[in-house]
C-alpha cells in the first residue's frame, strides 16, 4: 500500500498521514522523498485512519507533496546470523563497513520480549576484569547489568575498553566470548577509540558494532540499543555465546527520548523527561541475563554521563533503580591522579553476594570487602574533620585512617591501564592495605580470618 | 458486547461502535484476544487499557466485552506459585511460550486438572452464609486451605459431595440461596443469576478492585515479629499494620523486604515484585525453596505466593498487580490467617498510574502524577488491617510497601502521600548503606506509631520494662547524633568522659545491635527473647560504666578493656537457641566493673 504526500509535518521527526487503510501499531514504513531519497519511519500513534509516524532520519527535505509512503506491515526487524560478528552497522542495523549485506539466518523484532522470571537462571559466576576496585569490591557477575556512572572528561571509555580487553571467564574456560557495542550519540573519536581498541587486542573479529554518532539522526538513537540487544540475545541464547554488551552513552538515549516526547506534546515528569523513561530504560536493561536451557549469557555494561556530576539526575537515578548496581567514577578521585577513578562507596554490585566467597573466589573475600567499605567510609569522616582542625590535631587512630585511605587509593584502586590483576592478587592487595589499620579497628571481619590473613604494616612497607 | 479499535497509543486504546461496556469491565482485544480493561466511557468512544504489548494492533479489530470485572480466581494451588500482574501463572506461560513471554497467551489462573483431596466439615442441611467454612484441603505442607462459601451467598446446604478428590471446576456443594441475597460472584466471574440454587466450587472469583468484606475491623494489638532487631525492638510493626520502606537505589529496600518475607511470623506471605528486576524474582524462587521456615520447619516457599511484573513487562499489568496481590491476601485472611504483603515497589505502581494518566491526557498534579494518586494509595493501604472475618475468625493483613523516591528525595509525591497513610516509616539512608551498615534503617528519621496500641501485649508477653528499655536505647542514639555535631568540628578527644562514654555505648548499639548480618547463619534471624537480652546487656554495661566514670575513672582506662568489643560480638558468638549463655555476659560486666573498681578507686 503506497500513499502520496503527507497531511502534516511536526518538528524534526514526526509526520502525520491521513486516510490510511489498515495501519498496525509500531509498523515500519518506508518513505521515498523526491523519488530517490529513502527514509524509514515507525507508526507511534493511530487514531482512526490518521497515523503519527516517527521518521528515523529526521524530516529534513520532506514536504506535503514530495513523498511516497509505503507500509511494510511489520515491526522493526533485524537480519541476524553469526556473520554479524566483525561487522559495523548504523543505528538501525544496516551495514556501513562497505562489506555488503549480511546473510540472514533469521529476522528478529528489535523490541524483543520480556524474559519470563521463572525461565531465568540466577547469575552466580563472576567475570574477572583484572581491575581491583571492581573484582574486589563490586564484582561483575556473568548475566549482570552493571552500568558505569561517569561525568564528562572522566576516563569511562578507557575503563570500559580495559574491561573488554581483560574480561575473562576464568583461565580454564572453553566457552565462546563476544562483544556487542552500541554507540548512541557519541563523538566520532569515541567510536574510533573503541574500534581501535578492539582491533589492537585482536578482538575485532568477535565484535559487532552498532554506531549512531553525535551527528546521526536523533530518532535512530531510540532503535540502536534495541538492535544491539537483539543481536546479543540471538548470539547468547541461540548460539550459546557469552556476550558482553557495551551501551554508550545512555544519557544521549534518554535525551533523544525527551526530544521526541516533547515533540509529541506529552506531559513531562522530572526535568522534562517523559513519565515512561523508567519503563523505556528497563526494557533495555532487563534484556541482560541467563536463561535456563542455554549456555549463553548477556552481560551489560551501559555507560552514562551524569549531567553536572549529579547522581540524583533522573537518568542515573532511574538507571540505578533498574540495574544490579553501579560503578561510580568520581571527579575528586580523578583529580587525585587515581586511575580508574572509582569512588568505591557509592559503587555496588548487587549480585556480588552470591558470586564471591567460598567456592567462588575465596572465603575471606566478603568480609574483606565489607571491612574496606566500612573503614573507607570512616576515612571520609576523618578527612572532613582534618580539613577543620588540621591533620596534626587528629587522634593517633584517626591518623592511621588517613594513611589507610591514601594507601587504598594509591595501591589498591589505582592501577595501570594495561595491568591485569588476578583475583588472588586483588584479595592479597586488599589485606596488605588493611594492614595499615590496627587490628582492633577491623570489626567486620571474622576473627579467625584475621588470625590467618591480617599482618600489620606501616606506611614504609608500601 | 463488542466494539472496534479506533485509536492506539501505547497500552491505551480508543474503542468505538458500542455503548454498553461497563467501567472496569474486562475486555478481550483483537484476534489474539489480548486482555484489557475499560477505564473510561464517553458517548461514542470508550477507553481501554491493555495488559499486554499492543504492537501490531490495527483500527477496526474487534474488542469483546466479557460482562465481568477483572477478577482473581481464588482457590487451592496459589501457595508456592508465581503469577504475572493479572494472575496468569508464569510456569504455565513458560510451557506455552518458552523463555520469552509472548502475548495473547491464554492459560488458566489455577490448575484446573489437579485433583485435591477434600475433607468436608459441613453437612447437608446446615445453614451457611458467606465466609463459612465447609471443607478443608491440604494446599501445601504448611498451609490448609479452608474452603469457604463465597461472600454474598446465604442459605441452606442442599447437597454436599462426599470426601474425595476434586478439581477446582467440580461442584462440591449446592446452596439453596435466599433469593434476597446481594450480588454474588462465582466461577466465571459473572454476576450470578438470582437463582434459588448456588453451586459451590473449591475456587471462587473476586473482582480485584473491590475489597472483600469482613465482619469487623479492630485495632492492631500485637506485633509482627520479624527477627530483625531494629524493627522488632526499635520500630515495630503490628499484625494488620502498614509500613513504608523508602530509600534511594542501593540502600537495601529489596533486601529488607526479602528478610521480612523470609523471617516474619505471618502465616502466609504475598510478595509482589512490581516493576522491579527479573533476577530478584528468580532469587526469591530459588532461595525460598531451599530455606526453612523457623516456626514450621517446612520450606518457606510453602507459605509464599509471588506476583511478578518485572520492569520490562507491560505497564498496565503493573497497575493491576498490586490489586491482584491484595485480593489473594484477603482470601487467605478470610480463612483466619495472618497474611503479610510485601509490595516492591509502590513507586513503580504510582509511575504506571502516571504513565497511563499521561496517555489519557489527564490534568497532572505534582511531578506529572495524577491528582488521584493520594486516594489510590490510601485505598490500597486501607485494605490492610486486623479484623474479624465473616466466619468469626481473627485474622490480619499487614502491608509493607517499598518506596523508591526519585533522587532519594523524600519530599517527592509518592513518599509524602504514602507517609500520610502508613503508621510505620523505616527510612533507609544512603550514608549508612555506603558504609555497608545494614539494614540501613536510619533511627533518627524512622518511627512507629503502633507502640501505644501494642503496649498491653508487651506488658503481658514481654515484661514491664520493654518500652522503657527501648526508650533508653534510642535516647543514647539520639544523644550520639547531637554529640557528633560537635565531634565533626573539634574531634572527640576534647569531650568530657561521660560524653565519650555515650559515644562508645552508641557504637556498641550501632555495631552490636542495630546492625544485623543477613548472610550470617544465625544473625539473619534473631528471636525476640534474644533481642531483649542483648538490649538488657548493653544497658547494664552502660549503667556500670557510668558508675565507674562518676568515680573518676578515665574513659581511656575503660576503653583499654575489651568489654565493649565482647558485647558487640554477642550477635556472632552466641547462638539463638541458648539464651542462658547470654546471662554470662552480666557476670563478665560485673567482673570488669569489679576489676576496675579495685585497681583504680
Amino acid at each position: 500500500m503506497e500513499y502520496m504526500g503527507l497531511s502534516e509535518i511536526k518538528g524534526g521527526s514526526l509526520v502525520i498521514l491521513e486516510g490510511v487503510d489498515n495501519p498496525a501499531y509500531e509498523e515500519v514504513v518506508d518513505i521515498t522523498v523526491d523519488g530517490w531519497q529513502k527514509k524509514k519511519g515507525r507508526i507511534v500513534q493511530i487514531f482512526g485512519d490518521k497515523v503519527v509516524i516517527q521518521v528515523f532520519e529526521g524530516t529534513t527535505e520532506l514536504s506535503l507533496h514530495n513523498t511516497v509512503t509505503k507500509f511494510t506491515g511489520k515491526p522493526m526487524e533485524l537480519k541476524l546470523s553469526e556473520e554479524i560478528l566483525g561487522r559495523v552497522f548504523d543505528g538501525l542495523g544496516r551495514p556501513i563497513d562497505g562489506l555488503g549485506d549480511v546473510y540472514a539466518e533469521c529476522w528478529r523484532d528489535v523490541n524483543g520480549k520480556a524474559i519470563n522470571p521463572v525461565s531465568r537462571e540466577y547469575p552466580r559466576n563472576f567475570i574477572q576484569t583484572g581491575i581491583s576496585a571492581i573484582d574486589g569490591l563490586s564484582t561483575l557477575i556473568r548475566g549482570q547489568k552493571l552500568p558505569i556512572f561517569s561525568g564528562n572528561g572522566l576516563p569511562h571509555d578507557q575503563l570500559a575498553a580495559q574491561i573488554v580487553r581483560q574480561a575473562s571467564l576464568g583461565a580454564d574456560s572453553d566457552e565462546q566470548f563476544a562483544v556487542v557495542f552500541a554507540a548512541m550519540g557519541v563523538k566520532y573519536d569515541v567510536a574510533e577509540f573503541f574500534r581501535r581498541t578492539f582491533e589492537e587486542s585482536g578482538a575485532i573479529e568477535r565484535v559487532a558494532m552498532f554506531l549512531n554518532l553525535a551527528n546521526d539522526p536523533v530518532v535512530e538513537r531510540l532503535v540502536t540499543p534495541r538492535a544491539a540487544l537483539t543481536a546479543a540475545e540471538y548470539l547468547a541464547y541461540e548460539k550459546g555465546m557469552n556476550i558482553l554488551v557495551i551501551l554508550t552513552d545512555m544519557t544521549s538515549y534518554a535525551e533523544a527520548l525527551r526530544e521526541i516526547s516533547s515533540a509529541r506534546g506529552e506531559i513531562p515528569s522530572r526535568k522534562g523527561y517523559p513519565g515512561y523513561l523508567y519503563s523505556e530504560l528497563a526494557s533495555l536493561f532487563e534484556r541482560a541475563g541467563i536463561v535456563r536451557g542455554s549456555k549463553g549469557s548477556v552481560t551489560q555494561i551501559p555507560i552514562l554521563t551524569m549531567p553536572n556530576d549529579d547522581i540524583t539526575h533522573p537518568v542515573p537515578d532511574l538507571t540505578g533503580y533498574i540495574t544490579e548496581g553501579q560503578i561510580v567514577l568520581d571527579r575528586g578521585v580523578h583529580q587525585r591522579g587515581v586511575y580508574p577513578p572509582i569512588n568505591i562507596l557509592p559503587s555496588l554490585s548487587r549480585l556480588m553476594k552470591d558470586g564471591i566467597g567460598k567456592g567462588f573466589t575465596r572465603e575471606d573475600h566478603p568480609d574483606l570487602a565489607n571491612q574496606i567499605f566500612s573503614s573507607y567510609a570512616h576515612v571520609n569522616d576523618v578527612r572532613a574533620l582534618a580539613s577543620v582542625i588540621g591533620e596534626d590535631e587528629l587522634s593517633d587512630v584517626d591518623k592511621r585512617y588517613v594513611e589507610f585511605g591514601n594507601i587504598l587509593e594509591s595501591h589498591f584502586i589505582s592501577q595501570n591501564k594495561f595491568e591485569n590483576r588476578s583475583m588472588a592478587e586483588t584479595i592479597e592487595l586488599g589485606w596488605e592495605t588493611l594492614g595499615a589499620l590496627p587490628r582492633n579497628e577491623l570489626d567486620r571481619i571474622n576473627p579467625k580470618l584475621l588470625d590467618e590473613y591480617y599482618r600489620s604494616r606501616t606506611a614504609s612497607d608500601f | 458486547m463488542t466494539g472496534a479499535i479506533f485509536g492506539v497509543n501505547g497500552p491505551v486504546l480508543t474503542v468505538t461502535g458500542q455503548d454498553g461496556f461497563r467501567m472496569s469491565e474486562m475486555v478481550l482485544v483483537g484476534e489474539e484476544r489480548l486482555i484489557g480493561e475499560v477505564i473510561g466511557i464517553e458517548a461514542a468512544r470508550s477507553t481501554v487499557q491493555v495488559f499486554e504489548d499492543t504492537t501490531g494492533l490495527k483500527p477496526g479489530e474487534l474488542v469483546y466485552g466479557t460482562g465481568s470485572q477483572l477478577a482473581a480466581t481464588l482457590g487451592p494451588g496459589m501457595i508456592g506459585n508465581i503469577f504475572d500482574g493479572i494472575q496468569r501463572p508464569l510456569r504455565a506461560i513458560e510451557k506455552s511460550s518458552g523463555v520469552f513471554i509472548s502475548r495473547g497467551v491464554h492459560v488458566e489462573n489455577l490448575d484446573t486438572e489437579k485433583k485435591w483431596e477434600v475433607k468436608f466439615l459441613a453437612h447437608s442441611g446446615d445453614k451457611v452464609s458467606g465466609g463459612d467454612i465447609i471443607a478443608q484441603v491440604q494446599e501445601s505442607p504448611s498451609i490448609t486451605n479452608w474452603v469457604m462459601i463465597p461472600p454474598g451467598v446465604k442459605g441452606a446446604l442442599k447437597k454436599v459431595a462426599p470426601d474425595g478428590l476434586y478439581n477446582i471446576k467440580d461442584v462440591i456443594a449446592i446452596v439453596a440461596s435466599d433469593a434476597s441475597g446481594p450480588k454474588n460472584y462465582f466461577q466465571d466471574g459473572e454476576e450470578a443469576p438470582k437463582s434459588p440454587e448456588t453451586e459451590i466450587f473449591l475456587a471462587q472469583k473476586w473482582p480485584i478492585r473491590n475489597p472483600r468484606p469482613v465482619k469487623q475491623r479492630k485495632m492492631v494489638d500485637r506485633p509482627l515479629i520479624t527477627g530483625q532487631r531494629i524493627i522488632d525492638t526499635l520500630f515495630p510493626i503490628g499484625k494488620g499494620g502498614m509500613a513504608a520502606i523508602p530509600g534511594g537505589f542501593g540502600t537495601g529496600k529489596t533486601m529488607t523486604q526479602h528478610q521480612l518475607a523470609k523471617w516474619s511470623d505471618a502465616d502466609i506471605i504475598v510478595y509482589i515484585g512490581c516493576g522491579e528486576r527479573g533476577n530478584e524474582m528468580t532469587e526469591v524462587l530459588e532461595d525460598f525453596s531451599k530455606l526453612k521456615d523457623p516456626r514450621t520447619g517446612k520450606a518457606l516457599m510453602d507459605r509464599t505466593i509471588l506476583i511478578a511484573n518485572t520492569s520490562n513487562m507491560p505497564v498496565a499489568a503493573r497497575e493491576a498487580s498490586i490489586y491482584t496481590g491484595i485480593t489473594i491476601a484477603e482470601y487467605y485472611r478470610d480463612m483466619g490467617y495472618h497474611v503479610a504483603i510485601m509490595a516492591d515497589s509502590t513507586s513503580r505502581w504510582a509511575e504506571a498510574l502516571r504513565e497511563l494518566s499521561g496517555r489519557l491526557e489527564e490534568m497532572p498534579a505534582e511531578e506529572g502524577f495524577p491528582a488521584y494518586l493520594a486516594s489510590r494509595l490510601s485505598s490500597f493501604y486501607e485494605r490492610a488491617g486486623n479484623i474479624t472475618a465473616l466466619n468469626g475468625k481473627s485474622a490480619s493483613i499487614t502491608i509493607i510497601g517499598a518506596v523508591s523516591p526519585q533522587g532519594a528525595d523524600f519530599s517527592e509525591p509518592v513518599t509524602q502521600n504514602t507517609k500520610r497513610f502508613v503508621r510505620v516509616f523505616w527510612a533507609l539512608d544512603r550514608s549508612l548503606a555506603y558504609a555497608r551498615h545494614f539494614p540501613a534503617i536510619q533511627w533518627l528519621t524512622s518511627y512507629s506509631e503502633y507502640l501505644d496500641d501494642m503496649q498491653p501485649w508487651y506488658e503481658a508477653n514481654v515484661g514491664p520494662d520493654f518500652l522503657t528499655h527501648r526508650q533508653a536505647l534510642l535516647r543514647i542514639l539520639y544523644e550520639e547524633s547531637d554529640l557528633m555535631e560537635i565531634v565533626k568540628l573539634i574531634g572527640s578527644d576534647v569531650l568530657p568522659d561521660s560524653q565519650r562514654l555515650t559515644l562508645e555505648i552508641a557504637r556498641v548499639i550501632r555495631l552490636g545491635f542495630v546492625q544485623q548480618n543477613a548472610y550470617h547463619a544465625f544473625d539473619t534471624y534473631v528471636p525476640f527473647a534474644k533481642q531483649l537480652k542483648m538490649m538488657e546487656i548493653i544497658l547494664y554495661l552502660n549503667e556500670k560504666c557510668r558508675k565507674l566514670i562518676s568515680l573518676g575513672i578515665s574513659m581511656n582506662v575503660l576503653k583499654a578493656c575489651d568489654i565493649f568489643d565482647q558485647v558487640i560480638a554477642i550477635k556472632y558468638n552466641t547462638g539463638n537457641s541458648d539464651p542462658a549463655q547470654l546471662n554470662s555476659y552480666f557476670k563478665e560486666i560485673d567482673s570488669f566493673y569489679g576489676r576496675l573498681y579495685e585497681n583504680n578507686a
